[in-house]
């Protein structure tokens, strides 16, 4: 296919901030689509990629302003059209597909109406065409029973059939653009593939151009033809997907593929378990099991990784090692001694040997509290420590994290998201512990933040000898700090072994399908299937 | 023995709403039982001596147990609230303290009930009025959030909402009544009243009663409107190409049938409270007027009765809310 | 129905015209109610000359149905009804407030107990309520301030117990159990300074409703006993004059209104976000 030349759409020098703080969301971005040319638009949550792709549907959404920039569609500029212009346009040559399907539908209405609605309205289709067309549409994407499905209403239907239905309601009228907010991410791993190999027929098929959104750079380079990179309001990266893939400029975009942190140098393994896990199996309430009979060693100055999807048990097992869940069968062991299950029948002692880092850091820092408050607390609790020795270990705990004393009598609400998550390493490291939980602590970051933090725990490590059971579910923060890992799949372990091994050759298909969606590291090829006319 | 398995799975046939409504129904019963006690235990609880305060000078000790053995009050407390209860249930409300002498009373029932039906005109018409503006007007607000005409909505029902009823009540009637003599200043109205005239008397009460409960109800109307409004799927739908007015009247309204019962139940709570106050200015003979003699004068008979008239009215219609809500559920309604 | 949950107080002070204006509305008042004894020209219940006398220079405000003089009972009558409604908003909101504390941290059981009781006050309205336990215990100013107090606590417990739910939810309370701290410690240092904010908005909103409701209580006759001055009871005593066109019953009314939308006014402010202009 020749690279048409014509601009379907384009975004010039867009602007648009919040307006209660004033915050740039979008700072002057510039974007071209083609006809028939699929645009992925790559970037992480707080990047501004749903409201540039709102945008070009000519939506700025309440409590956000448009600063400057124009969205001209053939020439014509969205923002300043009439609401009953922009309305016929968006059935008529636009499309929109959300990320949670089940947040796009009435519930109370039937689907099969819901899909038809714009275009009866418009009077694109008469109702019996439209509804044939919608049927044959849902049989196209695969769907089953194209005539029962239509009548039911959307808590009825699967998540999967969901989004699949509500691509039909998005291409019954052969849009020349769709905008694709992140289709796939809420959904489970098998239903993924299924959706996004109707969205690339689809395209196929259809010749529409799209702005495919995602913060998932590996999957986008399956689907698109030019791949942006979208960072804090700005583009950073602009060209050829195979380019963005072979030779990415930007660091940022470096720091996505998440080579940046390296493979961690596996140190000689010592004896000493500081962690052990026998047989541990628990529930919540008096819900079914979510753990059976997992077992692991942590040792003395090691990290060990434990991976798995959403459901797998990871954080239920983390937190059941920091008191916080008793087990309903198995051990628990802190050097050798008894671990009682329930934090109230530990020592103090105990307590302090084991900290837990939360997920996000905004929600585990009391923002009525400053920051000396937040680092005095655990050393007063745990050290007995006050007065000038209070304060010295004050500073040397921020410095440890890489964060400046300026900060520690300001409150811990205004700091930013990374040195908020290195304040609440900070304080689990006041106690000393002996071992350190961390809850998915680099999930809420972006890459550069994300590789900080990483850094940081391996030299904190190096330093304390300290040892870190790694909660995550992104394989390339277990590759840049790991020693050892435990794939759970279900609440049960089906894989250990030492980093190395687990990765470069896993000997469970949960772990080889954990892999297969993993980030392409730099420096491999492209991937298999790259989107036809390349 | 057989026919007990029959009969358990024709139980799990039934449609889960029914179920949910029929545990409604029983929930609302019971917490109607509840109050009921509520009410027979708070007022038994008064200090000081009922039969004293009747006999007044003539309080020997003598008579004072024979008025007390005459009322019935030295018999045990869940016996008296039992037959309380049952008389209820009969439509008997007992025998006012007021005007009680040594030879007996006037019936409850025959005092409460031609007030309960004055009552009852008087809010239906002030529902009539208050209802329909108030809603459309919330509604405009949520259509036009941040915008003047909200702006000016919202401060207009908020001013509203601080003015007591009698100001409203008396303000009203030193224009429309004494000032230009367009309306009569009273609506004591009788039996015997024309119901022409009966109705020109109503009209300031209404009017009065319907401001104050239109705020009340216009306020949540906007929040809960404007809540709905930000539902995602409002936004989808208008991303599709629907414009945003029919969004509204196909989508937002329908979905909305449940908050708006739920809204309209909870002002009933400020109808009540309205109507003691409006009956007073006004001096229409409704019940609210006669429970407030009552608890001045201490005559428990009938301020049991009205509370137990007025928390039926509350939880019934509450009930219906919930029940409403409940049924316009679509995930109930079409269970998977 | 929706309880106020998300209160939201907006960030720093960019008062608006409408709210600097609530606000010396409210000095205002609280400034007469102070200095009432002092500025007052004539004793709250001195019968000073013939009753319902015209406005005129020694009586601006004309005499009452005794022949008190109206200016001043109007200024005892603000302070008074200030006081109780002060009051009771203090006594609502201490054993609300503590309350609903106590149910979001201290358990399932006392939650559940707690709940229950505040479901069932809540079953009837307030004022019917209000009515009943004032039949019981008489009128006046303290079963006023009792009887409204204690049902209004009931609202306030269920702001209190979903802000302390919610807080009690965050990982910060988490990671201060984690650290071994105290029930107690935990409410005082973590929760409280957290919904300090939104509790004292809440608080506006409910002295609004408590004013208003104690000037309601008044009128009927049923809070403070004659002869003390009482913005509601003045209105009552002095309606006749209405129906001969002099509106000075009026100026009690009308004053209960203005504090009332002064309040409202000002946290309406606060706890409203600022929303865009939809696009068109």
């Amino acid at each position: 296919m020749k690279a048409d030349a014509r601009t379907l759409i384009s975004v010039r020098n867009l602007a648009i901030r919040r307006i209660a703080d004033g915050h740039g969301v979008l700072n002057g971005i510039d974007l071209r689509i083609r006809p028939g040319e699929v645009v992925g638009l790559v970037g992480e949550s707080g990047s501004g990629k749903t409201t540039l792709g709102l945008a070009f549907l000519g939506r700025i959404r309440p409590g956000l302003e448009l600063v400057h920039g124009h969205v001209r569609l053939d020439g014509e500029d969205l923002f300043s059209m009439p609401a009953a212009e922009l309305a016929a346009l968006r059935t008529a040559r636009l499309g929109y597909v959300a990320q949670n399907a089940l947040e796009a539908f009435d519930p109370a209405w039937r689907l099969i109406r819901q899909t038809t609605e714009a275009a009866r309205l418009h009077g694109l289709q008469d109702g019996q065409m439209a509804e044939s067309a919608a049927l044959s549409l849902y049989g196209e994407l695969g769907l089953p029973d194209p005539l029962l499905l239509g009548r039911r209403f959307p808590h009825q239907v699967s998540g999967g059939q969901l989004q699949r239905v509500m691509l039909a309601m998005a291409t019954l009228n052969t849009p020349d653009l769709i905008i694709f907010d992140e289709p796939t991410t809420a959904l489970d791993t098998s239903t993924q593939a299924t959706v996004l190999e109707a969205i690339r027929k689809l395209l196929r098929e259809s010749g529409a151009a799209a702005l495919y959104i995602t913060h998932d750079l590996a999957l986008v380079t399956r689907i698109a033809h030019r791949i942006c990179v979208l960072h804090r309001g700005r583009i950073v990266e602009d060209a050829p997907a195979e380019e963005v893939v072979r030779r990415p400029r930007h660091p940022y975009t470096r720091a996505l593929w998440g080579v940046a942190a390296g493979v961690r140098r596996s140190r000689p393994a010592t004896e000493r378990a500081v962690l052990e896990l026998r047989g541990i199996r628990a529930g919540y309430g008096r819900g079914p099991d979510i753990l059976h009979e997992v077992s692991l060693k942590l040792a003395r100055g090691r990290t060990l990784a434990v991976v798995g999807e959403s459901g797998s048990g990871k954080t239920t097992l983390g937190r059941i090692i920091a008191g916080l869940l008793p087990p309903r069968a198995g051990e628990m062991l802190l050097e050798g001694a008894s671990l009682p299950p329930r934090l109230k029948e530990r020592s103090q002692e105990m307590r302090r040997r084991i900290q837990f880092l939360h997920q996000s850091a905004d929600g585990a820092l009391n923002p009525s509290h400053d920051v000396f408050t937040i680092l005095s607390r655990p050393l007063a609790l745990f050290h007995d420590l006050s007065g000038n020795a209070l304060r010295r270990r004050v500073d040397e705990l921020l410095e440890m994290v890489g964060l400046s004393p300026d900060i520690t009598h300001g409150r811990a609400a205004r700091l930013s998201g990374g040195q908020k998550q290195r304040l609440a390493l900070a304080r689990a490291l006041a106690a000393e512990p002996d071992v350190l939980i961390c809850d998915e602590v680099t999930s809420a970051l972006d890459a550069v933040l994300r590789n900080g933090i990483l850094k940081l725990l391996s030299s904190i490590q190096e330093r304390t000898g300290v040892a870190i059971l790694f909660i995550t579910h992104d394989l390339s923060a277990v590759r840049a700090i790991a020693d050892e890992v435990i794939v759970m799949h279900e609440g049960r372990a089906v894989e250990t072994g030492s980093c190395i091994d687990v990765l470069k050759a896993p000997q469970s298909e949960h772990t080889r399908r954990l892999l297969a969606a993993a980030p392409v590291p730099l420096g491999a090829g492209p991937s298999r299937s790259m989107p036809s006319g390349q | 023995m057989g026919k007990e398995t029959g009969g358990t799975e024709r139980c799990d046939n039934v449609h889960p709403l029914v179920r949910i409504i029929a545990g409604r129904l029983i929930l609302g019963l019971f917490s109607l039982l509840a109050v009921s006690v509520i009410i027979f235990a708070a007022l038994e609880m008064l200090p000081g001596d009922f039969a004293r305060s009747i006999l007044g000078q003539s309080a020997t000790p003598e008579a004072v147990a024979a008025i007390r053995h005459d009322l019935g009050l030295d018999r045990p407390a869940v016996i008296r609230y039992v037959e309380w209860l049952s008389g209820v249930l009969q439509g008997d409300f007992g025998t006012s303290l007021s005007g009680r002498g040594v030879e007996g009373g006037r019936s409850v029932a025959g005092l409460v009930l031609p007030r309960l039906g004055n009552t009852f005109l008087l809010a239906l018409l002030a529902v009539a009025i208050a209802f329909p503006i108030a809603f459309l007007l919330g509604l405009t607000a949520a259509m036009n959030r941040g915008r003047r005409i909200d702006r000016l909505i919202n401060s207009v029902a908020l001013a509203f909402v601080a003015m007591p009823e009698f100001l409203i009540g008396y303000l009203l009637i030193y224009w429309l009544a004494v000032r230009a003599g367009l309306l009569p200043p009273l609506a004591s109205v009788g039996p015997d009243t024309p119901p022409g005239e009966r109705l020109m008397r109503m009209i300031l009460p209404a009017v009065t009663l319907s401001l104050t409960v239109a705020a009340h109800i216009l306020r949540m109307t906007r929040a809960s409107l404007s809540e709905l409004f930000e539902r995602p799927w409002m936004e989808a739908l208008q991303l599709k190409g629907i414009p945003m007015a029919i969004a509204v009247r196909r989508h937002a309204l329908p979905n909305a049938a449940g908050t708006i019962a739920n809204i309209f139940a909870f002002n009933i709570a400020w109808l009540i409270t309205g109507v003691v106050v409006t009956e007073r200015v006004f001096v229409y003979p409704g019940i609210g007027q006669l429970m407030v003699d009552a608890v001045a004068s201490r005559d428990v008979p009938v301020v049991q009765a009205c509370a137990l008239i007025f928390a039926t009215v509350y939880i019934g219609l509450n009930l219906l809310a919930d029940i409403i809500a409940v049924a316009s559920n679509p995930r109930l309604l079409h269970p998977r | 129905m929706t309880e106020r949950t998300h209160i939201r107080p907006a960030g720093a002070g960019r008062a608006s015209p409408v709210q600097v204006a609530a606000a010396t509305v409210m000095w205002l008042y609280v400034l007469a109610a102070l200095l009432a004894p002092l500025i007052a020209p004539y004793g709250e219940a001195e019968i000073v000359g013939e009753a319902f006398a015209p406005w005129s220079a020694q009586h601006w405000l004309g005499t009452d149905q005794l022949g008190r003089d109206f200016l001043s009972r109007l200024l005892y009558g603000l302070r008074n009804s200030l006081m109780l409604a002060v009051t009771t908003t203090l006594l609502s909101f201490l054993v609300g407030g503590l309350a609903g504390l106590l149910a979001a941290t201290g358990g399932r059981v006392t939650d559940t107990v707690l709940s229950r009781l505040v479901d069932v006050v809540m079953a009837l309205p307030a004022l019917i309520f209000a009515l009943m336990l004032l039949t019981v215990f008489g009128t006046g100013g303290v079963q006023l301030v009792l009887v409204i107090g204690l049902l209004d606590a009931t609202r306030v417990f269920r702001i209190a117990r979903a802000l302390a739910m919610r807080e009690a939810a965050m990982d910060y309370v988490e990671a201060a159990r984690l650290r071994g701290e105290s029930l107690v410690r935990i409410m005082i240092v973590e929760i409280l300074p957290n919904v300090k904010a939104p509790l004292l908005a809440e608080m506006g909103m409910r002295f609004s409703f408590v004013f208003l409701t104690v000037a309601t209580l008044s009128f009927l006759g049923l809070g403070l006993q004659p002869p003390a001055a009482d913005l509601g009871s003045m209105v009552r005593e002095n309606a006749t004059l209405i129906t001969y066109g002099d509106f000075t019953p009026l100026i009690p009314a009308a004053l209960i209104a203005l504090l009332a939308m002064a309040v409202n006014f000002l946290i309406d402010g606060w706890l409203e976000e600022e929303v865009a202009p939809h696009e068109g």
